[in-house]
């Protein structure tokens, strides 16, 4: 669960960078007239929903947001209290119970959607580690929904001092508000979020998909012309989801993405690390239909540029002890051709994801993975740590090995990428190194 | 000494049998407590791949194993002697973590014969009152019968994915599979896996003899398979490092492989690990229990309250726990009274070594439970009317000897153990060895039984579980039947060399390895002066006490024991959740 | 600053946040989720560096060698028991738990008759303690009858006295079992030739490729159907050096 709220940490990095931007005052950013819609007399606190559809409609909006993976800690609902570990000091999640002390009881339904769609809460603005930069997208219906929902969550008494531990000056909320200036596109949703465009809401809206798998420039900021091209994330890489078709999800189908995102394995991507998670606690809960929607409309996003590769000769000597090492570590799980083994662990062969940035390979073999565990695929099936037995050469050896065997091609992985993560994860050395 | 929240149903062991049972009562809505005294242990994590072919640390350092300085006990072939302590491993081979041995198996996955639990009723049925009552043996029906056990033989193997062909489906005999089997309701979840040199050679010569061979059925799975669970398991690859070691691709059976995917992730479900249960606590009326005793890794005691007591360790750990709690009447051979320690039973193992020359066995393909099997002189498929024994033995052939350091006794008569010659005979016959096991049945004795021992204590200072026991003249005159037998097949296999060994020829010990199956110490049974508990397991004496463990069993057939383990674990952990627990008390009136 | 340096205190910006529920917690509920190979399952290779820790006499070193070449000599077939790193084997597991006889139960008394009941026999000394009073007899019996070290003398001779101690025709001492010895060095000798050569023998797999074992492998999938064909596989050890 860590890496995957660790969204946050990249944001929150280079939002302080840009405190310097504190000084400028009205803005199109702090705009909330739109949020008008939503009452502003009662307040969470005094407010049960008695709709019932509302607040399962409701329950969903917060299982498509996750809202779940970060604000619940421990076993109680929304709760908060989950520490995000930043370079910068530790950020907490607040309690978002209707607790009226501690949590938003005291909130109306406006601020309500001031804090989700704008990040504006009761002691300020909000750290962007609260992805408000997709959930401008929520439409009114559902936020009232997910307001409805809230209002049926058992308040708990569980006071949060989310800042504290942020060192000076990041620890001061308004610098947020710089921040959002520069980069926070204020606006509603622009297409049918129930209809013909429920793919792309899912996707930009609760989903917050872009929040990793899009770059982001040097202050932090998604670039808007590689969309879903691809993004670092903490330790992970989020990987290119374009049409790609060498490196993205263009050469998948629709039904197979859809399964991947529903149960976390389709038999030939698994879903490990913040993915895991996601599918865990978010995707997994919601309807064919909607992850129908959601992989029809990756399918459409215009591909990255990223080229195909040209496979190396498998007689290279270097191919060659990657494929003894394969056939010896490797084979008996993800099978003598990279076949895979059923939902257990992933296909290699025509695997896209692994022909594309190396870095999710080269973590999976310094410490390991673990695939997603879902309620109709519960395995969630461990990788195990290579670092002890294998040194940087012949990680890369293995890798490059698989990365351009059985159809696939990639560029060969180079040695630094392997000794940034190893060093990086605190993984530790080969045991025997020549004797 | 700190108590905690109360459980409904505490879990003595999560090896095999607690894991079933965990998970079906998990399943039933019950809060669940498991308490194992060893660490957690895991597929990937430890033992993965590139950690599990080391034959030394797991095969000959047996370092999966609890040890005897842990866990062990002391042993005797008669009354009048002395017992001494099993000091080394020797044929308890204890779980070391959580998995127990079900962890580190083989993965043969036997039924038993329906002759199995009706051994008094159908002996004296057909061969008279006298066979049975001998004088020496003390043969007694199960309380229940095959028929009543298989629809949980049935979900067992569908838990464990275990691969095989039926040869009985409802009454109608199956070329292929083992026609000598008892009916079963379906195939095998999977289909066999591949037959490799040593079966083809042991296949052809049986069946030239007409005999009725066929591949045993394993827990070595032949194809990825996803369980009733919704755990998925992967594929056997043949590496050959099962006995002793864990498995790093998810395709041998085991707790770990097949049940803690689901049970773990339950959120009433709570694992204690490195925690030691030392007695079960008995209420003051003495009619039920109350919980657990246990000491944790820092040595600190502990009190674990609960509604309901599952006792599921390793055979010898159940009997012994048993007697520490002073539940139950201890067994007295001299007079036969008292129940607890009753019935102790091994398995009676002869068979012969072979080197055909010539051959290229491949001894390191293989798997923990591959093998061929003939059941023709096993149970009572044949007539045992003029023959001085009962019962028999699975006669097999193993797929899975490979492991160099201790193939290096495997060598022809008169082959050096040492110097050039050495090296050269071993050079010579590591590819043309083959074996014929005899894995026999064991008759339970009289004098055949467990209690505490009087001199030595196990480091909690308890005393340590006292074995005394030897083999019947009975299981003597089989082993050598049965030897006989697998020397005719050798030699019909092409065999140049031929080593019979017959374990049954000099007294039991507990030091040399014939088999790690030992049996009985609380026999079920429908009668409570010969039985500790009654065919669901529980306890006659505390109601609320119930043991699944191998202790269970009145006597030991030609199989491995663990499926019908496995059975009784899901047989009895559904009639607490669907019968005990809405009317608590006995569920077998006498 | 060097570079790995460098790297490691870049590593803050990619460490893993939250702590994940430890492994070896005695209360456990859900599934543990740091995957990296837990510390205690890891292999324990031999202590390199070449100079012993338990085998330091430098009589009883000698001895142990002249024994280890004589059960596996030096010959047309491959190299020496010594050559092959079995002493350095030896030594190593010596100073482990095997050594150490942490596994064994050792509580006393042996009782008189213990070894005829359990047919094998069984020891509340440890195998380190039972290599020292073995070798220093072996070493005192060789100058008794010989009047010279075991070390030295012709192999014909060492031959003769250890055949002597397999069948029990010879008794080192009085408190030493000296077929239960010799057992225990042969055993040794052979773990060490045939076990993966992380434990400092089997040298380069000599021992292995002698019979043909592949070695640390884990996937025959591709070979399990040319049943009863020689498939000529390279051995390959638990820890490959490159």
């Amino acid at each position: 669960m860590a890496n995957y709220k660790k969204i946050s940490t990249r944001i929150l990095v280079l939002g302080a960078v840009v405190i310097v931007a504190v000084g400028f005052w009205a803005s199109r950013s702090s705009n909330t007239e739109r949020n008008a819609v939503a009452d502003d007399n009662v307040a969470l606190a005094d407010f049960r929903s008695t709709d019932i559809e509302a607040i399962q409609r409701g329950e969903y909006v917060m299982r498509t947001a996750d809202c779940a993976a970060c604000h619940t800690q421990g076993k109680n609902n929304m709760a908060g209290g989950y520490p995000l570990a930043t370079p910068f000091g530790t950020l907490v999640s607040s309690n978002i119970t209707p607790d009226r002390d501690t949590g938003i009881g005291q909130m109306t339904e406006r601020d309500f959607f001031n804090a989700v769609r704008n990040g504006q809460g009761s002691k300020g603005f909000l750290y962007p580690a609260m992805p408000y930069t997709a959930y401008a997208n929520l439409t009114d219906q559902d936020m009232h929904d997910l307001w409805a929902y809230m209002s049926t969550v058992t308040p708990v008494n569980h006071a949060i001092d989310e800042n504290s531990a942020m060192a000076f000056p990041y620890n001061i909320r308004l610098a947020m508000l710089g921040w959002n200036m520069l980069f926070f596109d204020n606006k509603a949703f622009d297409g049918d979020a129930d209809g013909a465009d429920r793919g792309r809401y899912l996707v930009d809206a609760g989903g917050h998909c872009s929040v990793c798998h899009s770059p982001r420039n040097a202050l932090g900021a998604e670039k808007s012309d590689h969309y879903l091209q691809g993004g670092q994330l903490g330790s992970w890489y989020a990987p290119d989801i374009t049409s790609n078709p060498h490196v993205g999800i263009g050469d998948v189908s629709v039904e197979d993405l859809a399964e991947y995102l529903g149960t976390g394995t389709n038999g030939q991507a698994t879903a490990a690390g913040p993915m895991a998670e996601a599918v865990e606690h978010s995707l997994q809960y919601m309807s064919e239909d909607d992850l129908m929607a959601i992989a029809s409309y990756l399918k459409s996003v215009p591909a990255s540029k990223t080229k195909a590769h040209t496979a190396l000769d498998a007689s290279l000597p270097s191919m060659k002890r990657g494929a003894l090492a394969y056939e010896v570590n490797c084979a008996a799980c993800h099978g003598v051709e990279g076949e895979g083994m059923g939902e257990l662990a992933p296909a290699l062969a025509g695997n896209h994801a692994l022909q594309g940035e190396p870095n999710n390979a080269i973590r999976a073999l310094m410490v390991g993975a673990r695939a997603a565990a879902t309620h109709t695929k519960l395995t969630g099936a461990g990788m195990p740590s290579f670092a002890w037995k294998m040194n940087d050469q012949q990680i890369k050896d293995v890798l490059d090995y698989v990365r351009n065997s059985w159809g696939n091609a990639a560029q060969p992985v180079t040695p630094e990428q392997i000794e940034r993560i190893r060093v990086g994860m605190q993984a530790r050395d080969k045991m025997i190194d020549g004797y | 000494m700190t108590t905690n929240s109360k459980a409904d149903v505490i879990v003595v062991g999560l090896g095999w049998a607690g894991s079933l049972m965990a998970e079906e009562l998990t399943r039933a809505g019950l809060n669940v407590v498991a308490i194992d005294r060893g660490p957690w242990i895991d597929t990937s994590t430890h033992t993965p791949p590139a950690v599990d072919p080391d034959e030394l640390r797991w095969g000959i350092r047996k370092e999966l194993f609890s040890p005897p300085k842990d866990n062990t006990l002391t042993f005797r072939n008669t009354l009048d002697q002395t017992a001494v302590p099993q000091r080394d491993f020797g044929i308890f081979e204890l779980g070391g973590g959580v998995g127990g041995a079900g962890f580190h198996w083989a993965g043969m996955a036997w039924r038993f014969n329906p002759y199995d639990f009706e051994i008094r009723s159908k002996t004296i049925e057909r061969y008279g009152i006298d066979r049975a009552e001998d004088g020496e043996l003390q043969l007694q029906d199960w309380g229940i019968t095959y028929d009543e056990l298989e629809p949980f033989y049935d979900r067992w193997e569908r838990i464990a994915g275990i691969s095989g062909k039926a040869g009985n489906l409802n009454g109608e005999k199956i070329e292929g599979g083992n026609v000598l089997e008892g009916p079963r309701s379906r195939d095998y979840p999977t289909p066999p896996l591949k037959t490799l040199r040593s079966m083809e050679v042991f296949n052809e010569a049986t069946e030239r003899m007409g005999y009725h061979p066929f591949t045993i059925p394993v827990a070595n799975i032949s194809q990825a398979y996803v369980n009733p669970l919704g755990v998925s398991m992967g594929a056997c690859s043949y590496c050959g490092f099962c006995l002793g070691f864990g498995c790093g691709n998810f395709s041998k059976s085991s707790p770990q492989a097949c049940i803690f995917p689901a049970l773990m992730r339950r959120s009433n479900f709570r694992l204690l690990t490195e925690s030691c249960v030392t007695r079960v606590n008995k209420a003051p009326d003495g009619q039920t229990v109350t919980g657990v005793t246990y000491v944790d890794a820092h040595g600190k005691e502990h009190v674990q309250e609960g509604d309901i007591v599952c006792i599921t360790a390793f055979q010898i750990d159940s009997t012994r726990l048993m007697l520490l709690s002073g539940i139950g009447q201890p067994y007295d051979p001299r007079d036969q009274s008292g129940v607890v320690g009753r019935n102790f039973s091994f398995q009676t193992v002869s068979g012969v070594d072979m080197w055909i020359e010539g051959e290229q066995m491949n001894p390191f393909i293989g798997a923990g439970g591959l093998g061929s099997q003939i059941d023709d002189f096993n149970a009572d498929n044949f007539d045992h009317s003029d023959l001085d024994f009962l019962h028999g033995a699975g006669m097999l052939t193993l797929a899975r000897d490979g492991m160099p350091i201790s193939k290096a006794n495997k060598l022809p008569q008169g082959s050096p153990r040492w110097g050039s010659g050495f090296k050269q005979a071993y050079k010579d016959h590591y590819q043309t060895y083959t074996t014929i096991f005899n894995q026999g049945s064991s008759m339970p004795i009289k004098h055949g039984y467990l209690d505490l021992d009087p001199n030595y204590k196990d480091k909690f200072g308890q005393p340590l579980l006292r074995l005394t026991y030897d083999y019947s003249q009975s299981d003597r005159n089989m082993a050598k039947f049965t030897m006989d037998r697998s020397i005719e097949i050798a030699k019909e296999m092409g065999a140049q060399h031929i080593t019979p060994f017959n374990f049954a020829d000099k007294p039991f010990t507990t030091s040399i390895i014939a088999s790690d199956h030992v049996i009985g110490g609380t026999p079920m049974g429908a009668d409570p002066r010969t039985s500790v508990v009654n065919p669901y397991l529980q306890s006659w004496d505390c109601h609320n006490l119930f043991i699944c463990s191998a202790s269970v069993f009145p006597m030991n057939s030609g199989y491995n024991p663990t499926e019908t383990v496995g059975a009784l674990a899901i047989r009895t952990a559904q009639a607490i959740h669907q019968q005990y627990i809405q009317n608590p008390g006995a569920l077998v009136k006498v | 600053m060097n570079r790995r340096e460098a790297l490691k205190s870049l590593s803050a910006l990619i460490a893993t946040g939250a702590v994940a529920a430890s492994a070896r917690a005695s209360e456990m509920q859900g599934y543990p989720s740091n995957l990296a190979v837990a510390d205690e399952f890891l292999p324990r290779p031999a202590m390199d560096g070449g100079k012993m820790h338990v085998l330091t006499d430098e009589t009883a070193l000698k001895t142990v060698t002249a024994v280890f070449d004589r059960l596996i000599p030096a010959d047309d077939l491959g190299p020496s028991a010594s050559e092959a790193g079995c002493i350095v084997f030896l030594d190593s597991q010596l100073a482990d738990r095997f050594g150490q006889g942490a596994q064994l139960y050792r509580e006393g008394p042996k009782l008189p008759g213990a070894d005829e009941l359990t047919q094998a026999p069984q020891f509340i000394a440890t195998p380190r303690e039972r290599y020292e009073t073995g070798l220093k007899a072996l070493e005192a019996y060789a100058q008794q009858t010989d009047g010279a070290a075991f070390a030295d003398l012709q192999p014909d001779r060492q031959d003769e006295i250890l055949q002597g101690m397999e069948e029990g025709s010879i008794s080192l001492a009085d408190d030493i079992n000296t077929k239960a010895f010799f057992e225990l060095m042969l055993q040794n000798v052979r773990e060490g030739y045939f076990s993966d050569p992380i434990y400092g023998g089997n040298k380069d797999m000599v021992g292995w490729k002698l019979i043909g074992f592949p070695g640390a492998r884990y996937d025959y999938r591709l070979y399990a159907d040319r049943v009863g064909q020689k498939l000529d596989l390279e051995s390959i050890s638990l820890i490959p050096l490159d």
